[in-house]
């Protein structure tokens, strides 16, 4: 028998498929009849809608109907109800949706919404987080205080553009700050950026005649989708169902529900026919939600060797008009806020904030990026100010066994994992002994930075899975689960699970690939980098199901106890004399016995998964569970500097990661250097820039850039393996890790190049340069 | 997808193309001259340019030309930036054209729709400015040959019905010594922060640029200022006083920035060209 | 002079067969593959000529088809990744782990095969050139570049 399972590279089950075009995403299914939606969007960040001509377009070729807010007075959101689906006597972002028409075909849906007139009325734009926060700041949402929360551990604080703010207060800040020889400070901005699938967002919806509501998305949450639209439009949930085919990339971004709900409405305005909307890149840049931006304000102080003894930190987040999942994205940062340090005196508040930008919701890290930019560049200021090497500073405060978490959680190997063995072995792989400034010719220094990261995943207390395998006649196993497939290769590391667990050839193992709410058992969500964790551990639930199965049935064809049997490479043997065995295909569709009667019928496995000891945090101390474990590392970057032109070059990247088990090392590895290639991005140049009247300037790929081929630096990646107990075979979440801290290593290399703080987003030259010289030639 | 229609015309030769474009004018179907198409069509999906008609040079002999007669070389309009890159025949115009948007777009883009595009960078004017090259450019009374710094005023002044058939260039100006630096914000895929072209020719320095303002130019005084006996940045300083107007200001880069590459990107286009002149 | 007014049938050479397509003169080739053809390898990503993943190779070179019209395709060669039969960057790919959700794939593999068929010995700052014109937004690029790497020979 092959042995094949965990441990090894198994090219992921849909390679061939993806190499030969045959994979189908979403929008690849070609249906003929199906109407198009298109939308109006907002040319302004914050107006009273006056007026909307709908007279022409509706009167043009092809279209169907032409819906405007007011014919929709639902108000959605996954945390707080404060979104129309279509916008509401105003605007609240550049972008936002005002209209959306149906026609018969994409070209007249889009030449009758150029048709369709809107006239504004401007109102004061809240611009930025800090002009939000300013009293008497124009309100996003005057009537905050009214809007009906879906989850009830929310403070929307009335009359303000505060949407959440979360709390976490542990130890003594005064004894803190008494035993702190030094202070040091510190003011951090990063800018909204985008998630930039490849595919863009797009969904379908058909109602049939009896109600029952078929829609097709490229989301990651099939489920949520399925449950929001349930309750926003008092539609039974079993009455819809939601099919994901592959997904072209989602970083978060498809986390949200958006386009479905336009869907939804759009079929409905048309008698339930079948309407698709796509959006267009531009689109998906901005009217469909990006990724958080923030301020923060940081304090450390610390004693002379080094040892941090107190933190106070205020995290602002930048949510964009309306709150999604802003508000759990403040509480993630606050109970990860110091980084993956030891910090026993600590107060911090991380507010979810309002403003006149598009909307956010989750992106790669959840906002973990932002936390560990701030916390990376403090811990490099102290360790300038005390003299100490960064590295050094980081193992004096590394998190480890018998610490508390700022939300009190003690730290365990298990639940933490071993950071200091990540540091010690960062040292090595980056050369760091050789020194972290090296001046070459012809103006050049070569630099290098850390930045290090912790990450929980902040689910619902009660996120669940679920699997169901099935057999094939040739006795292989079909896995079916509710996880999406949008890339990092679930389905092949959850299919490898199985076969390790029951001791067989991994390729005999399929996969379903698409997920089908009705036919597929739920999985809360496929985000967080939580699918081998939860979906592993059902997943195991189900291999003990059928080989209980499976070991009775073949106890009676091999006369024997179902204890004595043991399972391997599709057989059921007898411990003590392998040669005795009963192959599953002669048993997994019943036992045929010599005269023709059958026994045992099919066999059918599933296992499921419930979140378990997770808490709600106390709103006053924070305390609380919010995760069932961490994943931590440590992080770098080498940098070739121009100190004449401020210019640089990126040479090396390294991730040490602890993750628990590596499952399959290819498919590791070109997930952590993928994050860590986005990261790159967002450290050196994706940011959205708005004008002085809160339009963005850069709504496509030509102004709103990204890393290409060629420009990538040497990556190195290596992994410790400190078993989570109750993971998978150990094995932690690392989806979304290789993003979070490359930008707070870089801006650390870059400052410790030109020799003065950068303390923002991204790291372009010319933001060097301005901040060196102050921005005179 | 382009929300709108229009009809498609590929005539065979100048004068089936001019005398398409008068018609379907005079139709009033706003007609436009097509090459690589790029511009086009992306305009058209983002509702920025509208036509009822399409006139498709790409079937003219005469716009596929790439060739040297005599002592000059013969590009026609329809020439695709990466032919002229392969070909080597101009080494400076097909490294300018191999920094405009990606390599596979220079698969479609043309010269012709570069020179006379909408696009305020037109990079591929910047060497054809630098060697005093000829247009050919045809209109419904024939052809006429024209300096291109006489058609050529911050963007190409071409009259309605008239396209460029081909650019004519001196032999001897495909092989001077040349420095392209294309800066960029950061990406090296993106719009240029500026582009900077010089060549030396008869211990001169020749220089144009793109992005520095909001339109290509090369700049007599600039020239004068910059080949003048005396200090690097003396010379420099009185250069930029005679910029034809004002740095541009946009989400590139700041003014200021944009003078602070200029200056050092001056400082070694000039160290290197006069570098040369010493070998 | 090729006159098309109005809807038209036409006449398109794809993947070695002689397709007849119904075509507005101002739709996209990306438009007419995936919509009367049923080729929805190439993927649209941008619809703006930004990203690449609706590249395919038109007579050798690689175009993205996004930015071309259907009717300026006729008479020329179109090959998508529909028509790709074991081309070695497939295996490459597979092999070195290029792709990871799998939508620009499509667009680097016509890349690439149009590379190894124009210049089969590029060096790295050629290969650099060509594939620069697309975007992978999941992997770090280091994989497609090894998948590049084991399809061409530089001659050094």
């Amino acid at each position: 028998m092959e042995t094949v399972g965990i441990g090894m590279s198994i090219p992921r089950k849909e390679a061939w498929d993806k190499v030969t075009g045959t994979a189908k995403y979403n929008n690849d299914y070609i249906i003929p009849g199906i109407l198009h939606a298109k939308l109006v969007t907002s040319t302004y960040a914050h107006a009273t809608i006056k007026s909307i001509d709908t007279s022409e377009a509706v009167k043009a070729p092809g279209v169907q109907a032409v819906l405007l807010g007011k014919d929709n007075s639902v108000l959605t959101g996954t945390i707080i109800r404060d979104c129309p689906p279509i916008a509401i006597d105003k605007v609240r972002y550049y972008g936002e949706a005002v209209a959306v028409v149906v026609a018969d075909s994409e070209q007249e849906a889009m030449a009758a919404a150029k048709m369709i007139k809107v006239e504004y009325e401007p109102l004061p734009v809240v611009n930025s987080v800090k002009e939000a926060l300013t009293p008497n700041a124009p309100l996003v949402h005057e009537n905050l205080h009214l809007y009906k929360l879906a989850d009830e551990n929310i403070y929307p604080e009335a009359n303000t553009n505060i949407s959440h703010r979360v709390k976490i207060r542990k130890g003594d800040m005064a004894m803190g700050w008494a035993e702190s020889d030094v202070v040091v400070e510190g003011s951090f901005y990063l800018p909204q950026t985008d998630h930039l699938a490849m595919e863009t967002r797009n969904a379908r919806t058909q109602i049939l005649s009896d109600g029952q509501v078929m829609m097709a998305s490229a989301t990651q949450a099939p489920f949520e989708v399925k449950e929001l639209i349930g309750n926003d439009f008092n539609v039974e949930e079993g009455m819809i169902d939601v099919k994901t085919p592959l997904v072209g990339g989602a970083f978060g971004g498809k986390a949200a529900v958006h386009l479905e709900t336009l869907a939804y409405i759009a079929s409905k305005a048309v008698d339930g026919r079948m309407v698709k909307i796509v959006n267009t890149r531009e689109e998906d840049f901005i009217t469909s939600p990006c990724g958080i931006g923030l301020e923060a304000k940081l304090k450390f102080g610390a004693t002379k060797k080094g040892l941090i003894k107190a933190a106070e930190i205020t995290y602002m987040l930048d949510s964009g008009a309306y709150a999604d999942i802003c508000p759990r994205m403040a509480k993630a940062m606050a109970v990860d806020c110091t980084g993956p340090y030891n910090i026993e005196n600590l107060s911090c508040d991380a507010l979810s904030v309002y403003t006149n930008h598009p909307f956010v919701t989750s992106l790669r890290g959840f906002a973990h990026i932002c936390y560990a930019f701030c916390i990376e560049r403090i811990m490099d200021k102290l360790a300038f100010t005390l003299g100490i090497d960064p590295l050094e500073l980081r193992l004096k405060n590394a998190i480890g066994p018998g610490h508390t978490s700022p939300t009190q959680v003690k730290t365990t190997l298990s639940n933490t994992g071993d950071f200091k063995k990540c540091l010690e072995k960062l040292r090595n792989l980056m050369n760091w002994n050789e020194g972290n400034r090296i001046i070459q010719d012809n103006n050049k220094v070569r630099v290098k930075g850390i930045g290090c990261f912790w990450k929980t995943s902040n689910s619902p207390t009660d996120a669940e899975s679920g699997a169901i395998l099935t057999f094939n006649k040739d006795g292989s196993i079909n896995l079916n689960c509710g996880a999406v497939e949008y890339g990092p290769a679930m389905k092949t590391t959850l299919a490898q699970i199985l076969a390790e667990r029951m001791n067989m050839d991994v390729k005999r193992i399929r996969v379903t690939m698409e997920v089908d709410t009705k036919t597929s058992p739920r999985h809360w969500k496929t985000v967080a980098s939580m699918t081998t964790f939860m979906l592993g551990r059902a997943v195991l639930n189900a291999a003990e199901d059928i080989k209980r199965q499976l070991c009775n049935i073949a106890g009676i064809v091999l006369k024997c106890e179902p204890e004595e049997l043991e399972v391997a490479g599709e057989r059921v043997y007898l411990k003590d004399d392998p040669s005795n065995y009963v192959d599953f295909k002669d048993i997994v569709h019943g036992y045929k016995l010599p005269n023709g009667n059958a026994i045992g019928g099919q066999i059918i496995g599933r296992g499921s998964y419930v979140m378990k000891h997770l808490t709600k945090l106390d709103p006053e101390t924070g305390q609380g569970r919010p995760g069932p474990a961490w994943s931590v590392g440590a992080q770098a970057v080498e940098v070739e500097f121009d100190m004449k032109e401020y210019t640089y070059r990126v040479i090396k990247a390294a991730t040490v990661v602890d993750a628990g088990k590596v499952i399959n090392p290819k498919s590791a590895r070109g997930v952590i250097t993928g994050g860590m290639s986005m990261g790159l991005g967002k450290a050196t140049r994706e940011e959205f820039k708005y004008g002085k009247d809160g339009a963005v300037l850069n709504t496509s790929l030509r102004t709103y850039k990204v890393i290409h081929y060629g420009q990538q630096p040497e990556y190195v990646v290596e992994f410790v393996e400190t078993p989570q107990i109750d993971a998978p075979y150990g094995a932690r979440g690392i989806g979304e890790h290789g993003t979070i801290g490359i930008p707070g290593a870089l801006a650390n290399a870059l400052s410790l190049a030109v020799q003065v703080d950068l303390d923002q987003l991204p790291l372009t030259p010319e933001l060097i340069w301005k901040t060196k010289t102050g921005g005179n030639t | 997808m382009i929300p709108f229609d229009f009809d498609y015309y590929r005539p065979d030769s100048i004068q089936e193309a001019v005398k398409i474009y008068e018609e379907l004018d005079t139709q009033g179907k706003q007609p436009l001259y097509y090459g690589g198409g790029t511009e086009i069509i992306t305009m058209a999906r983002t509702h920025n340019i509208f036509t009822k008609a399409l006139v498709d040079l790409k079937g003219i002999p005469e716009c596929n030309v790439l060739e040297f007669r005599n002592d000059q070389l013969v590009i026609g309009s329809t020439v695709t930036l990466t032919q002229i890159f392969e070909s080597r025949k101009f080494p400076l115009l097909g490294d300018i054209g191999s920094r405009i948007a990606d390599h596979t777009a220079q698969c479609q883009i043309t010269l012709g729709g570069n020179i006379a595009g909408t696009i305020i960078y037109r990079e591929t004017v910047l060497p054809l400015l630098l060697s005093s090259s000829q247009i050919v450019i045809a209109n419904e009374s024939g052809q006429k040959q024209v300096s291109l710094h006489e058609v050529f005023n911050e963007r190409l002044q071409l009259n309605p019905g008239e396209f460029i058939v081909q650019v004519i260039t001196d032999k001897i100006y495909t092989t001077l010594p040349y420095v392209h630096v294309k800066k960029t914000k950061y990406e090296k895929i993106d719009y240029p922060l500026m582009t900077v072209v010089a060549v030396k020719k008869d211990e001169k320095i020749r220089i144009a640029f793109s992005g520095l303002c909001s339109f290509p130019f090369r700049s007599m005084k600039m020239e004068n200022a910059l080949n003048e006996n005396s200090q690097l940045d003396v010379r420099i300083n009185n250069a930029l006083s005679h910029l034809p107007t004002s740095i541009l200001n946009d989400i590139s880069g700041s003014d200021k920035y944009r003078e602070f590459v200029l200056r050092d990107t001056l400082i070694n286009t000039l160290k290197t060209l006069e570098g040369v002149g010493l070998c | 002079m090729l006159i098309i007014e109005g809807k038209k049938v036409i006449e398109l050479y794809v993947n070695g067969k002689k397709r007849n397509v119904v075509v507005r003169p101002a739709d996209t080739l990306l438009y007419t593959l995936r919509e009367q053809l049923g080729l929805t390898g190439a993927k649209p990503g941008c619809e703006n000529g930004d990203c690449g993943s609706c590249t395919v190779i038109i007579d050798g070179w690689p175009i993205k088809s996004c930015i071309m019209l259907s009717v300026d395709a006729i008479g020329r060669n179109i090959i998508t990744i529909e028509g790709l039969k074991d081309a070695p960057i497939q295996k490459a790919f597979v092999e070195n782990w290029g792709f990871q959700c799998g939508y620009c794939t499509p667009g680097f593999l016509m890349v690439c095969h149009a590379l190894a068929n124009m210049h089969p010995n590029a060096e790295e700052h050629v290969i650099e050139k060509w594939l620069e014109s697309n975007i992978c937004r999941c992997t770090s690029y280091e994989e497609i570049q090894a998948a590049v790497h084991a399809i061409l020979k530089p001659l050094s």
